[in-house]
């Protein structure tokens, strides 16, 4: 059992995090590879930014430009946005609830290598003749226009990381209906439980309709099937809607777990129980619910006619009550509170203003007739900047700065993560601020460059500027990391001195096992109840007994890489090259070939005996 | 008292809302230069819009500032904030609240979607199969160019598009190749030009508002469409009713073009062996849509921008001919018609630039 080594090689360490079905090192895995696809599709934001400084640059050449945008949204949405989201889900959701792991572990690593794998291979095009360039949105109608194999590697990639997110979220459900501690109901859920449990729905509705596109869209491509193709019959109107039932409610799937962050946080830091509990939890199920009822206000211009628009205008619209509940909901749970500024609060209180304008912009689009004027414009770009950057990702940066020392037992330096959020913030809202006036004025999204007479040139260099703003807090950020990790000065249960939940009931990092013995919930914010009530950890539910633990496996890995190796086979084959075939073969076999393993090999997983937990008396950190 | 206070407050904010917006952007190109009745409606629907969400986003600064300068904790502060459950009351007013602002802007907004969809006029055709009252333009979307055919007309134009103001046009749009959109933003929202199918709207182009644009607007495509997306621009010209009238009647009696000078004329050949396979240089193109695969150079002298984003100059029409690619990447001319010497492409500029309508 090499957990319960001290030290270990790098090595073994590498071996411990390709085999882990542990959901706290499946958490780091996801944020360190969301983190380096955050860092490339930073990269590539930036060569936008660069290009766009000047009028009539020639930075990057028009196509060229196109594979950068396109891979920007591509890899910022699937490949840095959700799995950031999914590694702040598995590092804290277990521990919210009371549980040992999630449901299926061993599923839960085949997700995280089935993402990353897909990740990998989207980003390989790069190298491989050219990425993607038909936007993240990839309409039918251009992309089975685009030459070379850069719209193979989106579907492909896609599919793959695809199966991965479905595979988390159906995890996730199991985990949060099944694995609750006693006593903790469901109106008992800390708000980021919840918003994971319904996002988790989402997911299972959401992302079989992009499975479909994807698949459609690849016999299009590679077998010469005419689903979409308008001269043999085929019609685009259809990926444009498959697209968009899954393109919106992943808005909500991005956003819905940045509200649980915030709602922990907001509590936590104002020292305050959640205002408005119950209408929260609603709001939630409910944004979730509508989520899918709007997908045709991204299609205004698509021609669907008045009732159809005018029908999405409205459903659209009343969206915007339940985010407003939410964010009255957060201002009054401050209201009457003690609010200490630490980095994480810093973000959520940022947020407020932030997302309240990304909201607004939000209604503004929904006025369909209104919106022929934004659609497509640099106005629609500000405003879905203001939502997922202004949403998500200060949630994401505060969700890591809070969960950072749960994680890793560690505390993020407070001056230099408050450098980065004051330069990310400023730099934020100098980038996407102007832009909504760029797209009144005239200028289309999407566009390599621009020309000199169009009064386009001020905005474009002061969003150029927040850019390189929004950079620098971002380097700070990872030299925050480095630094800290380095130093590696140890932390109690609950450094922040407010939790309220059951994770801060256990050590940083959490042992293996989480809870030694299974928490009696007696309330909402189970921790602090206790607190109150003078005591210093939590009530136990049951005896003191063996735990029965999951066997690490590599096979999630090598299902993954199946895949991966097949997926290449499938690209090149409608280059009618002979080695394609073989390797599809060889890629299948893996993954096929790994899942027969699993089926056939009888593997109970283990027991920790209850010696050795009395042993790990008030040491279990160091699991 | 407190009330009315409020109200100048309103009509204030009103004022600087208003001034700030409608100090952006060129007359020819800004959506917040509203120079139509669809551009004015969609305007209103802005500014409207607008004004509740600056109330909302005041309300909401307003509490947030004093949340975050009033219990701010104290430095060694150990008390337990009294632990408050909700407040339905509170709760049910900002549940309410934003509905009644919602309906206010969600009835307007569904009356407009309806009135901008209304293209009935279109329907109504003689009994020659002609359009009635309305004038009817068929814009077809093209990887990078555009072709404006009037159908009732029996005349065909490229690039720049050709109305007349203070009265509606109708559009029947579409696209050859892969989805466009079309979008004249000072004159009215966008409307995509799909691969099937055909989307019908209307504009209207108001005369006064076109003046201070020297009647020109500018348009673009909205949609991703490849790498020139962005240069696929075109140019509307706007013409009083006579004016359009005489338009009108040069551009069907137009023949032949029938160009001067020597070097034109050597043009003509150059341009008779390499370009009018898929140019035409009239503009009574009768061939059906699929033949017409390069836009038409009847009107090419007169046009306000040469491929809709260079200066119209001899030298730019050269360069153009030239090197295609350099211009528009991923143009469909590219490659399509040989090596042309240096002496063919300065005959060819010279005769292109004959090519004139109106002006004979």
């Amino acid at each position: 059992m090499s957990t319960y080594a001290n030290k270990k090689g790098f090595g073994a360490t590498l071996w411990d995090y390709l085999t882990t079905v542990d959901h706290k090192k499946i958490a780091i895995l996801y944020l360190i590879s969301g983190g380096l696809f955050f860092v490339i599709g930073g990269l590539e934001a930036m060569f936008i930014r660069i290009q766009l400084a000047i009028p009539n640059n020639d930075f990057v050449s028009a196509g060229f430009y196109n594979e950068i945008l396109t891979m920007h949204g591509t890899t910022m949405i699937f490949l840095a946005a959700m799995p950031l989201v999914f590694a702040v889900m598995n590092a804290v959701v277990p521990l919210q609830i009371g549980a040992r792991d999630v449901a299926f572990p061993f599923l839960n690593s085949l997700g995280f290598w089935l993402f990353f794998f897909g990740g990998v291979f989207l980003n390989l095009s790069w190298f491989l003749g050219g990425a993607p360039d038909a936007g993240w949105t990839s309409y039918a109608s251009l992309s089975l226009h685009s030459e070379g194999h850069g719209i193979d590697f989106y579907v492909l990639g896609l599919q793959i990381s695809g199966f991965g997110t479905l595979i988390a979220g159906i995890n996730f459900l199991v985990t949060i209906i099944n694995m609750r501690a006693p006593g903790m109901t469901y109106m008992r859920m800390p708000l980021f439980t919840w918003s994971t449990f319904v996002v988790s729905a989402l997911i299972l509705f959401a992302f079989p309709p992009l499975t479909v596109g994807l698949v459609l869209m690849m016999f299009d491509r590679m077998f010469g099937a005419n689903f979409f193709d308008v001269a043999a019959g085929g019609n685009t109107i259809i990926w444009e809607h498959l697209f968009w039932i899954f393109g919106h409610p992943e808005v909500y799937i991005l956003i819905l777990p940045a509200f649980g962050i915030f709602s922990e946080i907001f509590a936590t830091f104002s020292r305050k129980r959640l205002f408005g509990y119950s209408s929260m939890v609603f709001a939630t199920v409910l944004i979730g619910f509508l989520g899918f009822m709007v997908w045709a206000h991204h299609m205004f211009t698509t021609g669907l006619g008045p009732i159809a628009n005018a029908i999405f205008a409205v459903a659209t619209m009343a969206i915007a009550v339940p985010t407003g509940i939410k964010i009255f909901n957060w201002i009054f749970t401050m209201w009457g509170g003690s609010v200490k500024f630490t980095v994480p609060m810093l973000y959520a209180v940022a947020f407020i203003p932030t997302f309240t304008m990304g909201g607004v912009t939000g209604i503004m689009l929904a006025s369909a007739p209104a919106d022929y004027q934004y659609h497509d414009s640099y106005f629609v770009v500000a405003h879905f900047h203001y939502v997922i950057v202004g949403g998500v990702v200060l949630g994401l940066l505060a969700g890591i700065n809070f969960y950072w020392p749960k994680m890793f037992g560690t505390m993020l330096s407070e001056k230099l993560g408050q450098i980065t959020f004051w330069t990310f913030l400023i730099g934020f809202h100098l980038t996407f601020f102007i832009q909504h006036f760029l797209g009144l004025m005239g200028m289309p999204r999407r566009v390599f460059t621009f020309l000199d007479d169009q009064g386009f040139n001020t905005g474009n260099m002061i969003s150029t500027v927040g850019a390189f703003l929004m950079a620098f807090g971002v380097l700070v950020m990872v030299i925050n990391i480095i630094i800290t990790s380095v130093k590696n000065e140890k932390v109690g249960n609950d450094p922040w001195g407010d939790g309220r939940t059951l994770e801060w009931a256990i050590p940083s990092p959490p042992p293996f096992y989480n809870f030694k013995q299974l928490p009696l919930v007696r309330g909402l914010d189970p921790y602090w109840v206790e607190k109150m009530e003078g005591k210093k950890e939590m009530t136990p539910a049951e005896p003191l007994g063996d735990i029965h633990m999951p066997n690490s496996s590599i096979l999630p890995l090598t299902i993954a890489s199946g895949l991966f190796i097949a997926a290449f086979g499938a690209l090149y084959h409608m280059d009618d090259k002979t080695w394609t075939l073989p390797i599809m073969i060889v890629g299948l076999l893996v993954t096929f070939g790994s899942m027969f393993i699993r089926s056939v090999k009888d593997d109970h997983g283990y027991h920790i005996h209850k010696e050795d937990l009395m042993d790990d008396k008030d040491k279990g950190g160091k699991a | 008292m407190k009330k009315r206070l409020h109200k100048w407050r309103l009509i204030a904010l009103l004022g600087i809302v208003g001034l700030v917006l409608s100090g952006c952007g060129e007359p020819f190109l800004s959506a917040l230069k509203p120079a139509g009745d669809v551009a004015q409606s969609q305007y209103d629907l802005l500014i409207l819009s607008t004004l509740i969400m600056v109330l909302v986003i005041i309300v909401v600064i307003i509490l947030f500032v004093v949340v975050i300068l009033r219990f701010r904790r104290k430095e060694g502060d150990e008390t337990i904030p009294k632990q408050i459950e909700g407040s339905h009351k509170l709760e049910i007013i900002w549940t309410v609240i934003p509905i009644l602002l919602l309906i206010v802007l969600a009835v307007p907004t569904v009356v407009t979607t309806f009135d901008l969809a209304d293209t009935k006029a279109m329907d109504k055709k003689d009994k020659d199969g002609k359009t009635k009252d309305a004038l009817v333009v068929n814009v077809r979307a093209n990887l990078y160019w555009w072709e404006f055919e009037y159908p009732d007309l029996g005349v065909v134009t490229s690039q720049d598009l050709v109305v007349p103001t203070d009265r509606k046009v109708y559009f029947n749009l579409t696209a050859s190749d892969v989805k466009h959109s079309f979008w004249v933003p000072s004159v009215g929202g966008k409307m995509d030009t799909n691969t099937e199918g055909v989307n019908q709207f209307f504009l209207e182009f108001d005369g006064e508002k076109a003046e201070d644009s020297n009647n020109v607007f500018y348009g673009k495509c909205a949609e991703l469409c490849g790498p020139s997306h962005a240069l696929m621009d075109f140019k509307v010209i706007t013409k009083s009713k006579s004016d359009f009238e005489a338009w009108t009647k040069d551009m069907k009696a137009s023949k032949e073009p029938v160009v001067e000078g020597d070097l034109a004329k050597q043009g003509e050949d150059v341009f008779n062996q390499s370009c009018i396979g898929c140019h035409a240089v009239t503009p009574n193109d009768s061939r059906p849509e699929a033949a017409r695969q390069a836009p038409n150079l009847a009107t090419f002298g007169e046009r306000e921008k040469v491929a809709g984003v260079l200066d119209h100059t001899e030298e730019n029409v050269k360069k153009w001919i030239k090197d295609p690619e350099k211009y528009k990447p991923g143009n469909t001319m590219t490659g399509t018609y040989g090596e042309l010497s240096d002496s063919d492409i300065n005959a060819l500029a010279a005769y292109l630039l004959e090519l004139k309508v109106e002006d004979k």
